[in-house]
């Protein structure tokens, strides 16, 4: 995970602004000072020149084409509107649903079920079931890309696990298979996100009263209708939280792509992070790179707004 | 109180999860101490030892120390400063530019780094210390911002106005006061960032071709491009480039999960 999807949830933090700047102005309030500039300046230079401007030169060259070599030409909107044309483009978006699923949905539910057993059950040895789950987040995504490869390898322990129970017919190179490919990279997420969620969602269970679940029990509630009545509307921020992290990570998988399949096999993989970078580097298309990456900006500035919406909403 | 049979199912899904996430890491490890059919790799810490030489690991990682601990020592420090100012003083415009420095957390690198790679290239920047670095600091400064903003919103106003009739100006305030009981916070701050560096792929990738440059993550992509034989190898590389921040998760995991959790659910 990286800083951009880490806090992306925190549109919602800087919308309560102003309340709190209200709240604040009959306490003694921060001092207005000039010297406030100055403190800014340096992150405020670096920011601008290596983030702000980039940007904005991106939203430029995705209206050129241009191979990065020679004179580029005035393209208008074609190459925004060839995403939605190319083949090859459409489904590298479509592709980025089916990540979706594994990246946040499935993660989301094992980490809600994983965070209303330990609410529950007051189990032991917490610390290290929490240490461990959480581990895959911390990996540089090249060494998980690494070491799933080998995990799906043809001589792999998928497949050997198939032929030790008999079920030989299924073995194959999985992220070399034309159906298998995609779903066989999104467990890799889903073994990466978990940990995420769960921490998250036990942080959330960490603060429900006590006194909640007694009165579910003394109602002879049941697991489950404890975990819909008590742990679920508890955590609705930090169910809020994790999908939109999770579907970022989703929306912006590339490194795990460059790895294990390069978007292949054919194009039975490819992502619009991956294909910015294929264009922009390796096939002399930078205006339509730069298009699939404002492209790419603008669903993930839209994914926080939707999903915070649904969280206020809820 | 729950009963003995659910308590029991509650540990055998936990400890089921618990092993989908160890079997992979456990698996490389494993892979990382074997010996190889091929005979490339002889096996036990030999192979590190291989990997380090042969994969030139111990450039790559050279190279990552040195992006790493740069970038977080500028974001830090920057971060500090105008975290202070955002948290502590009131000035005109200053939503206006605390949105715009927000904006920054969600923009992923795939669209600046298209065109900031043709440009520093134009710039004769590529290939240099300064293309890994400076992007990542802009990123990480944005984070920052956020991160040390909420501190300072949460420090004690008592504290500051104390320290000012005791005649300490703004700088002061800052370094001999406020920095040194945010502690934690920057503690924290410095882990994450070291960490999103450290493992950082897309911005090494096209920054640098020249093989000393290399950051860790980038070496072992290519790396494995080369060895497709040698699985003992490519998985003591793996190690190598994991190993840092897996050891300082270890000590100060409490750090990076309440730093994630906290960052992201903060406000």
């Amino acid at each position: 995970m990286s800083a951009a999807e880490l806090s992306t949830a925190t549109v919602e933090a800087a919308a309560q602004r102003p309340r709190r700047r209200a709240a604040r102005r009959g306490a003694p309030p921060g001092e207005p000072r000039r010297v406030a500039y100055l403190y800014i300046a340096p992150a405020l230079l670096v920011y601008a020149a290596f983030l702000l401007y980039p940007l904005g030169r991106a939203l430029v060259l995705s209206l050129y084409e241009w191979d990065g070599l020679t004179l580029g030409s005035w393209a208008g909107l074609s190459n925004y509107h060839q995403i939605l044309t190319d083949d090859r483009l459409r489904s590298s978006f479509l592709h980025t649903a089916v990540l979706v699923v594994f990246f946040a949905l499935i993660p989301t539910a094992v980490g809600l079920t994983l965070a209303a057993i330990v609410a529950r059950a007051r189990v032991r040895g917490l610390a290290f079931f929490r240490t461990v789950i959480f581990l895959p987040q911390i990996v540089a995504m090249v060494v998980v890309a690494v070491t799933w490869r080998q995990i799906y390898a043809p001589d792999g322990p998928v497949n050997d696990l198939l032929r030790l129970v008999g079920l030989d017919g299924l073995t194959r190179g999985w992220l070399g298979d034309f159906t298998f490919a995609l779903p066989a990279v999104g467990v890799v997420g889903t073994w990466v996100a978990t940990g995420l969620c769960f921490v998250l969602f036990l942080a959330g269970t960490g603060k429900i009263p006590r006194e909640l679940y007694d009165a579910a029990r003394v109602d002879g509630a049941g697991a489950v209708r404890e975990f819909a009545t008590v742990t679920l509307p508890a955590l609705r921020n930090e169910i809020v939280v994790a999908l939109t992290l999770t579907v970022i990570a989703a929306l912006r998988t590339f490194d795990l792509v460059y790895v294990t399949t390069s978007g292949g096999p054919g194009n039975a993989t490819s992502v619009p992070s991956y294909e910015v970078y294929r264009r922009a580097f390796q096939i002399g298309e930078v205006g339509s790179a730069a298009a699939i990456g404002v492209t790419l900006t603008v669903i993930i500035l839209a994914v926080n707004l939707v999903i915070a919406r649904i969280g206020d909403r809820a | 109180m729950t009963s003995a049979r659910e308590r029991t199912l509650s540990y055998v899904i936990l400890l089921a999860f618990a092993a989908f996430a160890l079997y992979p890491l456990v698996t490389v490890v494993d892979l990382a101490f074997s010996a190889d059919v091929s005979g490339q790799a002889t096996g036990g810490f030999a192979n590190l030892g291989d990997a380090w030489v042969q994969g030139r690991f111990g450039t790559y990682l050279r190279s990552s120390l040195i992006v790493s601990v740069v970038t977080v020592l500028l974001a830090t420090f920057l971060s500090i400063m105008s975290g202070y100012a955002f948290g502590t003083m009131r000035f005109a415009g200053q939503t206006l530019l605390f949105y715009t420095i927000l904006l920054g957390i969600m923009v992923p690198t795939e669209v600046i780094v298209v065109p900031l790679y043709f440009d520093l290239r134009s710039l004769g920047l590529t290939d240099t210390y300064a293309a890994l670095i400076l992007p990542q600091v802009a990123q990480s400064v944005a984070f920052g911002t956020f991160w040390m903003r909420a501190y300072f919103l949460s420090s004690s106003r008592d504290v500051v106005e104390a320290a000012r009739l005791d005649g300490a100006g703004h700088w002061q305030t800052l370094w001999r006061i406020l920095a040194p009981i945010g502690r934690p916070a920057i503690v924290t701050l410095t882990l994450l960032t070291f960490m999103w560096t450290w493992n950082e792929f897309l911005i090494p990738l096209v920054m640098v071709t020249s093989e000393n440059l290399r950051t860790a993550p980038l070496g072992l992509a290519f790396f494995q491009g080369q060895y497709t034989s040698g699985v003992a190898l490519l998985a003591a590389g793996a190690v190598i480039v994991a190993l840092p921040v897996v050891i300082l998760y270890l000590f100060l995991q409490r750090h990076f999960i309440q730093g994630i959790v906290e960052g992201s659910t903060r406000g």
